[in-house]
């Protein structure tokens, strides 16, 4: 097997949190010359995965899994707290975040943001937000730059007399093809694609899905896709990781995990997808109870402990680690 | 249906004046909900589904403006109502649960409080028995701990949080309607399920008639009765939930359908729809809305043309069905 | 260029009084540029004879103590008291907006210094404050540029760390650093043109107090010295007079700063509708 493309180890973001004091509390502390108490918000927890050369893998969980904070270090706008980035063998972690915007490798990672119309520039025309990275980042400028953004018009089928448009003069699919041109403008090795047609109608939604497919191929670009519509994730990705409370539960290659889930998240997950068919609704799964907090987590205790609906004992004495098994899957609980 | 229906929805169309010309939003729209009966309306975005509700309930925007139809509910005609009663009625017997809950919610009142302010206003309930029946309409949305939550600020809790809470309001007062436009968009697909179980039983129990506005067919599928289909202001198709499924008649419904994703295996066995919505502020539109988008186009599609039924309880509108 | 003028014929068409006011400001300008070519009468010229005659055909606004034109005199100072006031609120835009947006955006310690300078220069009465500066620095053109502009900064910096904080996380911005742009470039280049119609609203507003202000300083006798002419001064010396009923040197200058106040104020909000992209439809 070759080298993968990105590979994170034990990836860990930890945001300090202040702990909430009665005024009096506070008052005595700050007499006393006490510190106040900090505790650690566990966003991202110990994270591992890769993804290879030309591979789409799929990011899913729900919100405040810790799925934005994760993009935010693989796309270099935040410092891990712990951990390995690494890119084609080169050490992204090490570059500060503060630094990444004016360094070489800022071209290798690039993103498609989830609302197409909030990450575009409203005093940009479509053709000043293309040629923002080309500008920035490869130097271009004058006749070079306007073939360039023409020809990545092309490519992602935005008609050229829409460049002189701002975005509000566009349509939601429009806009899309907009924040596509923009970020394979300075040709990424790695895409990562937020929900990218979350805001769009079925309709539109499939264009943009198989423009992303074809210009994978095209391009020779590996994806990560965050989404919540495991549907999409399905027709799309070729591996799939699941997260809870800033851990992987689960990851396997999407054929497999989508029709024998092992982690009873997973199969929660699966079973809140809308179903047409009354048949496939049957033996659905429910969660009930609240996700624990992931401040300052207990390490002992499963994070999915309360939503669970199989857990036991063990279950809080014991956290279950990610075990391999066949098929290269990947499942975080005791009984799986 | 032998009952009468909940709301009974005739003829109404809509314009709205905007500087580039009148825009025909909705045109002879007809709509009937029974009584607990679930229907969802469902299209792309410009089809007129939220229109067709914010018209309804008498809170459209200033530009627009009915220009025809009635809107028959418990013996009144809502487009007919001085403003004053509407507003009376909105409260007590017809609900509507927005799609941002967070801006719909007030940010400097406690959510407990929210909810006992309408049992006061609209409820009959003495503001000494509202804050524990609010308590018991966070429960009744299965909000954990709701004791504490009902002290908490919009702010402190979560959007799924939120849109229960706005749920809770939209229900306190057992309206005989509710209007619920995309109350799941942006949540999480184990969140939607939560709520749409929720309102699904809400509406059993309680003989609740609920319009349901989503572009997710699945979604309305699973949770709905029947589901109206719009396309640029006109209802196209009509029909039980698992008959439109299995047969959808009109080729818009079927192009819809074939650009879910959902059975099929590869992304290339979705299709999109060709074409794009009509610009509405033309005069030339042509009587069939859809037919400059439809492969199956024939010259008499030009001529007037209604819903017409082509099986039990299913309506089309096209001249040539499927 | 032509879709920002028809949609400027747009917004004012349906928009009177702000067409008014744009007519209003361009007959001030107008005044400002040509007003010592156009004037009837050299507005420092003296004449004994004449003096403190009411509004006719050949003095129209009259003339004051010593006998010289109102008309002429108000026609000249607009030129002076525009430009005090036009270059104050550049001032107080640039350093207000600049700080402003860089508190805004960085927060923490930018914010805190940035947010105490403006909390300190609000503590005064504003006006007290500007007269201790033009004593302290000296009684010249300059120094009332400064005061106002000083006193207008907290105004700025407030507009802007808001509107800059509101946008720090949006998507629009986070785009930008994966585009390349570093810090500097993402406030200048990204958020900055997008509150500069917010901004452009905030200077027509404190461009009438800026006026107000400079002639205020004036009026007291801190500011442009007579026998200049300049509104505030005008004021000052007729207001001796109104007493004894020669009501026409106080009122012609008063009346004409009020209007370049309202002017300005009304102008705000016209600017706003044309700026903003997202009514341009």
């Amino acid at each position: 097997m070759t080298a993968p493309l990105l590979d994170i180890g034990e990836l860990a973001k930890r945001f300090p949190v202040g702990r909430k004091r009665s005024l009096p509390q506070r008052i005595a502390d700050s007499v006393a010359g006490r510190k106040p108490p900090v505790s650690l918000l566990h966003a991202v927890d110990d994270v591992s995965f890769t993804i290879g050369r030309g591979e789409t893998v799929g990011l899913v969980g729900e919100s405040g899994c810790g799925k934005s904070t994760l993009v935010r270090l693989v796309n270099r706008l935040l410092d891990p707290t712990d951990g390995i980035i690494r890119l084609g063998g080169s050490d992204l972690g090490a570059i500060r975040a503060a630094d990444f915007a004016g360094h070489p490798a800022r071209a290798r990672v690039q993103m498609v943001f989830q609302d197409a119309g909030d990450s575009l520039n409203p005093r940009y025309t479509a053709a000043d937000a293309i040629g923002d990275p080309l500008r920035r980042l490869k130097r271009l400028g004058g006749a070079a730059l306007r073939a360039r953004v023409e020809e990545l018009a092309d490519m992602t089928g935005l008609p050229r007399e829409l460049l002189s448009r701002f975005p509000h003069q566009l349509s939601g699919g429009q806009k899309a093809r907009v924040g596509i041109a923009r970020a394979i403008a300075v040709q990424p090795d790695l895409l990562i694609l937020d929900e990218p047609t979350a805001a769009l109608d079925v309709s539109v939604q499939v264009v943009i899905l198989q423009l992303l497919q074809r210009l994978k191929a095209e391009l020779g670009m590996s994806y990560l896709f965050v989404s919540h519509d495991l549907n999409v994730v399905r027709l799309l990705c070729d591996r799939v990781l699941v997260m809870y409370l800033g851990k992987i539960v689960e990851s396997g290659p999407a054929a497999t995990l989508f029709t024998d889930p092992k982690h009873p998240y997973t199969r929660a997950l699966l079973s809140a997808i809308p179903q047409a068919d009354p048949v496939r609704r049957a033996g659905r799964l429910r969660l009930g109870g609240e996700p624990r907090s992931p401040i300052d987590p207990d390490p002992k205790v499963c994070r999915f402990y309360g939503r669970c609906p199989s857990s036991t004992e063990r279950c809080t004495q014991e956290a279950p680690e990610l075990r391999r098994l066949e098929g290269e899957r990947a499942v975080s609980c005791h009984f799986a | 249906m032998t009952a009468a229906p909940a709301l009974k929805v005739e003829n109404l169309s809509v314009e709205f004046r905007t500087r580039a010309g009148v825009v025909r939003v909705l045109e002879a729209v007809d709509l009937e909900v029974g009584k607990g009966e679930t229907v969802a309306l469902v299209g792309e975005s410009g089809s007129g589904k939220s229109v067709t509700a914010f018209a309804t309930m008498g809170i459209l925007d200033p530009a627009g403006r009915v220009t025809s139809g009635s809107a028959m509910f418990g013996g009144a005609d809502l487009l007919a109502l001085p403003e004053r009663e509407l507003a009376e009625l909105r409260g007590r017997e017809l609900s509507m649960i927005f799609q941002n809950p967070r801006t719909a919610l007030n940010p400097i009142r406690r959510v407990g409080q929210q909810i006992a302010d309408v049992l006061v206003r609209h409820g009959g309930a003495t503001r000494a028995q509202a804050p524990q029946a609010a308590i018991e309409m966070l429960r009744r949305v299965r909000i954990p701990d709701p004791e504490r939550r009902a002290r908490a600020y919009p702010f402190e809790l979560s959007g799924g949080m939120c849109q229960r809470v706005m749920i809770a309001i939209a229900l306190a007062c057992r309206p005989s309607l509710l209007i619920a436009d995309e109350p799941t968009t942006g949540l999480d697909v184990t969140t939607q399920a939560v709520i749409m179980d929720l309102i699904g039983e809400l509406a059993r129990e309680s003989g609740m008639a609920t319009v349901f506005i989503t572009h997710d067919l699945a979604l309305a599928a699973e949770y709905c009765d029947r589901i109206v289909v719009m396309h640029a202001g006109h209802i196209v198709e009509s029909a039980p939930s698992a008959q439109l499924f299995a047969g959808a008649r009109h080729p818009y419904t079927a192009r819809l359908l074939a650009a879910t994703p959902g059975e099929t295996d590869s992304l290339q066995g979705l299709q999109s729809i060709p074409g794009n919505l009509p610009d509405l502020r033309r005069t030339d539109l042509p009587a069939c809305r859809y037919s400059e988008r439809c492969e199956r186009r024939k010259p008499e599609c030009v001529s007037p043309l209604a819903l017409a039924k082509v099986g039990e309880r299913h309506l089309v509108a096209c001249r040539f069905p499927l | 260029m032509s879709a920002l003028l028809r949609h400027a014929r747009y917004v004012l068409s349906g928009n009177p009084v702000t067409a008014l006011a744009f007519g209003l400001f361009g007959l001030l300008l107008f005044a400002a540029i040509f007003g010592s070519a156009i004037a009837p009468y050299d507005p420092l010229a003296t004449e004994a004879a004449r003096a403190l005659k009411p509004p006719s055909a050949a003095h129209w606004f009259g003339t004051d103590q010593l006998g010289r034109d109102i008309f002429s005199r108000v026609l000249v100072a607009t030129r002076l008291d525009l430009t005090i006031a036009f270059a104050s609120v550049i001032l107080a835009f640039l350093l207000g907006a600049l700080s402003g947006v860089a508190a805004g955006y960085f927060g923490g310690w930018t914010e805190r210094i940035v947010g105490r300078i403006a909390d300190t220069i609000m503590a005064f009465p504003l006006f007290v404050l500007a007269m201790g500066i033009v004593a302290a620095l000296g009684n010249n053109v300059t120094n009332i540029v400064i005061a106002t502009a000083i006193i207008n900064y907290p105004l700025y910096v407030r507009v802007a760390r808001a509107e800059a904080n509101i946008r720090r996380d949006a998507g629009f911005v986070e785009a930008a650093r994966l585009s390349g742009n570093g810090e500097a470039r993402v406030l200048l280049g990204h958020i900055l043109p997008n509150i500069m119609p917010i901004m452009m609203v905030q200077m027509s507003l404190t461009m009438g107090y800026a006026i107000l202000n400079a002639a205020g300083l004036s009026f007291i006798g801190l500011g442009v010295k007579p026998p200049h002419p300049e509104w505030g001064i005008m004021v000052a010396e007729g207001a001796n007079f109104i007493q004894s009923g020669e009501w026409w040197i106080a009122l012609f200058p008063g009346a004409t700063l009020m209007l370049a106040v309202f002017c300005f104020n009304l102008l705000g909000d016209g600017l706003r509708d044309i700026v903003d992209p997202r009514q341009r439809t």
